[in-house]
């Protein structure tokens, strides 16, 4: 085995190592917990640096390194099936392994302020511990089944992570809503996983891709039903996986409700980790997708990042904006997965899921930094004026909504710019001239509330006493958003999707070393400048409508279409539409359940089985009657009966 | 006059049925004994007769056998009754009833 890969193991074991030995040794010790935590993620963050340093990031020095976890013989030849657990080193898994471990390693500085007060420190640094490792786990998987156990670990420690505070029945509601739509997800991801397996009788990523290449897609000769062929099924089911993980529309409900966690947990799911997987997860599978397929997660990841993007323009909560933001940034990096074309979408996708990291992650943490100043208050509209009182994380928090505006030459112009393109029709061919519209539109609305909760929150007049007593938040907080404002700046300058280019074998347009910073204004400007131009046009309605503002002004401003924002404000209404159906039918089926188990179960079988066994017990003790004479008549009587039966017989 | 094996078996089962009513119905311990110890010699009594009508000397080995056995039982039920009688003051066998639940 290559000698540098064990740096990788190591890195990939750390975390899980301090998450046990927190759980085991040191939960009544505060800064050892947090120690072991953020030592072990910080020493991981530094051997993914030093490796991909030595190695380089580029596919020929991939490095596949596994263990067999699950060996089964079948019966005939070619039944047999091999599961490894191993790791996956190629320019796709050690970009998001910087990304997961560098973003996650400054949530963890981080949270060292900002639980500082909480009760259960060290079991919140054991949860954070072992989510980074099953998020690593999904990173370096190098074949489906492993894939899909660390997936579902990720979902487990979500549970516990947006579960943290259980004792308020919001948290705890949020923490199930969560692991459950993504079980629904993952049920899909499990039998588009078992289609493969019983396709190709392999589940190793690379064998799989190898087979593809070379051999076409044996799933496509098979009819599921109708026209849809059985490569478009398993590509569909496999996607549900991303669609639960990811938040993508009809799964999106849980990742809103996912707020009611520690903010730092809000930050570490939305920016770097969980709903990261999905994306990451589409683009290491990108192999299995067909043209259908991709079409619809095309359509599906657009629908989304619209509908999200709506939804975010008339939430008064400062982290539901944030997660209907992210909603809608993911839906714009499946979107990108779906319009892959030669490996441009996916290329965009990674890119802008790096970019994002960096600028959502920061947001997130500013928005904790607020929350924390203001008492726990997260209504914008009980803040305002924060931006005298708080220059620090104003000023980040302006570096990290500018990002995610897009606008040039903030990271997420780049990223956002590469997403444009591969949508564009006339770039590529592969585009689609609706979902483009769709894509401005969203890069209109994103511009439109960030402007919104920028003005409201940090601007015009303080409107309570929280907001007027608000004091900057200590050291520990704002260095990680100083360290973060960096990438969020300056991710897009060094041809970072240069890396995920080379991967999926895209075309890249970079012939100078000034072209990584006006690559995309001399590769596509029409494109370029829709994007910025839809992006500031956002910015100076919202900043015309919002400046100095005491309610939002917006349901009086559209006159009559005022229900819209009634629609938007209440979410489509989709929490109460799955409330009557989803739930409904569902809970139709538990009190059926639940008749059946208390009257046939527990009455029937188990108290009539005990009380027929207790009925006979009371007429036998009747026998017992304690009189000698009885018993002596009893052995009479019996041995009568047995001399009768032997002369009968 | 010539008695038959059936006169003795005759006597043996009387004897065995009167020593049976004794255990079920009488109430005085001893009397129960006593009515116990009729049963077994009324089975002497037929494996006695059994023996000479047969003309070997099984029924009478088993009958030696059973006396002995049930002098030894004497002592020790007639032992067992005094120290129960000492103990609980009565000896009807309905009120020696403790075993019961």
């Amino acid at each position: 085995m290559d000698p540098l890969s064990w740096t990788i193991w190591a890195a990939f074991l750390l975390p899980l190592g301090a998450a046990i030995v927190i759980a085991v040794l040191t939960l009544g010790n505060r800064q050892a917990s947090a120690g072991l935590s953020i030592g072990a993620i910080t020493l991981s963050f530094i051997l993914t640096a030093f490796y991909s340093l030595m190695k380089g990031l580029n596919k020929a020095g991939a490095v596949e390194s596994e263990l067999t976890w699950l060996s089964v013989n079948g019966s005939a030849p070619g039944d047999a099936l091999n599961v490894g657990m191993g790791i996956l080193l190629d320019p796709l898994s050690l970009m998001m392994m910087l990304v997961v471990t560098g973003v996650g390693m400054l949530i963890h500085i981080y949270s060292r302020g900002y639980m500082k007060d909480d009760a259960s420190y060290s079991r919140y640094f054991a949860c954070l511990s072992l989510f980074t490792f099953s998020m690593m786990g999904i990173v370096l998987a190098t074949n489906f089944v492993q894939m899909f156990i660390f997936w579902e670990l990720v979902g487990v420690s979500s549970y516990l992570l947006i579960g943290f505070w259980f004792g308020r029945p919001a948290a705890a509601d949020a923490g199930k809503k969560a692991f459950i739509t993504n079980r629904i997800g993952d049920f899909g991801f499990l039998l588009g996983i078992l289609m493969v397996w019983g396709a190709f009788g392999e589940v190793s990523f690379s064998v799989v891709a190898d087979d593809i290449a070379h051999g076409g897609n044996k799933l496509e000769g098979m009819v599921a039903c109708g026209c849809l062929s059985m490569a478009t099924l398993a590509g569909l089911l496999i996607f549900c996986g991303a669609l639960g993980k990811s938040a993508q529309f009809p799964l999106h409900v849980w990742l809103p409700d996912a707020m009611e966690g520690p903010t730092p947990v809000s930050a570490l799911i939305h920016a770097a980790t969980m709903v990261a997987a999905g994306v990451y997860m589409l683009c290491r599978t990108i192999f299995i997708f067909n043209e259908a397929a991709l079409l619809v997660i095309a359509f599906v990841g657009g629908f989304t990042a619209l509908l999200a993007a709506l939804m975010a323009v008339q939430q008064d909560d400062i982290k539901r904006i944030l997660a209907y933001s992210t909603l809608s940034q993911l839906g714009y990096m499946v979107m990108a997965v779906g319009l892959n074309g030669h490996g441009e979408g996916a290329t965009a996708a990674m890119y802008h899921l790096t970019t994002h990291a960096a600028f959502k992650a920061l947001l997130f943490l500013g928005a904790g930094s607020v929350i924390c100043a203001v008492h726990h208050e997260q209504d914008i509209w009980k803040m305002g004026g924060l931006r005298d009182r708080m220059p620090a994380t104003y000023a980040t928090f302006c570096i990290g909504t500018l990002a995610l505006m897009g606008l040039p030459p903030f990271s997420g112009f780049y990223s956002k710019d590469a997403i444009l393109s591969s949508a564009a029709p006339w770039i590529g061919g592969h585009g689609n001239i609706i979902l483009f519209i769709v894509a401005l539109a969203v890069a209109f609305l994103t511009a439109f509330y960030m402007t919104r909760l920028v003005y409201v929150a940090f601007r015009g007049a303080a409107r309570t006493d929280h907001a007027r007593h608000a004091k900057e938040s200590p050291g520990v907080m704002t260095k990680p958003l100083w360290v973060l404002a960096f990438p969020a700046v300056l991710a897009g300058w060094f041809g970072l999707d240069a890396i995920f280019a080379g991967h999926f074998g895209a075309h890249t347009h970079y012939d100078h070393w000034y072209s990584y910073i006006v690559g995309p204004v001399e590769h596509a400007p029409f494109v370029a400048a829709m994007g910025t131009a839809l992006a500031v046009l956002g910015w100076y309605v919202a900043s015309l409508l919002y400046r100095n503002v005491e309610t939002d002004p917006l349901p009086g401003r559209l006159g009559s279409f005022g229900f819209v924002t009634t629609l938007m404000r209440r979410r489509f209404y989709f929490d109460e539409i799955y409330k009557y159906t989803v739930v409904a039918i569902h809970d139709a089926f538990a009190s059926v359940a639940d008749w059946v188990d208390r009257w046939i179960i527990a009455g029937l079988l188990v108290r009539g089985s005990h009380g027929t066994t207790e009925l006979v017990g009371r007429i036998a003790r009747m026998l017992q009657t304690g009189n000698l004479q009885t018993y002596a008549a009893f052995s009479i009587f019996g041995a009568a009966v047995l001399v009768i039966v032997f002369l009968i017989a | 006059m010539d008695i038959g094996v059936e006169a003795y078996l005759l006597v043996s089962m009387l004897l065995f049925c009167i020593g049976m009513t004794g255990v079920l119905v009488r109430r005085n311990l001893l009397i129960v004994y006593m009515s116990l110890e009729l049963m077994l010699n009324a089975a002497n009594i037929a494996l006695v007769a059994l023996s000479r009508f047969n003309d070997n000397l099984n029924g009478q080995v088993m009958v030696f056998l059973i006396i002995t056995v049930a002098a030894a039982e004497v002592a020790v039920g007639l032992a067992l009754i005094v120290a129960l009688y000492r103990r609980r003051h009565t000896a009807q066998v309905n009120e020696l009833n403790s075993l019961k639940l």
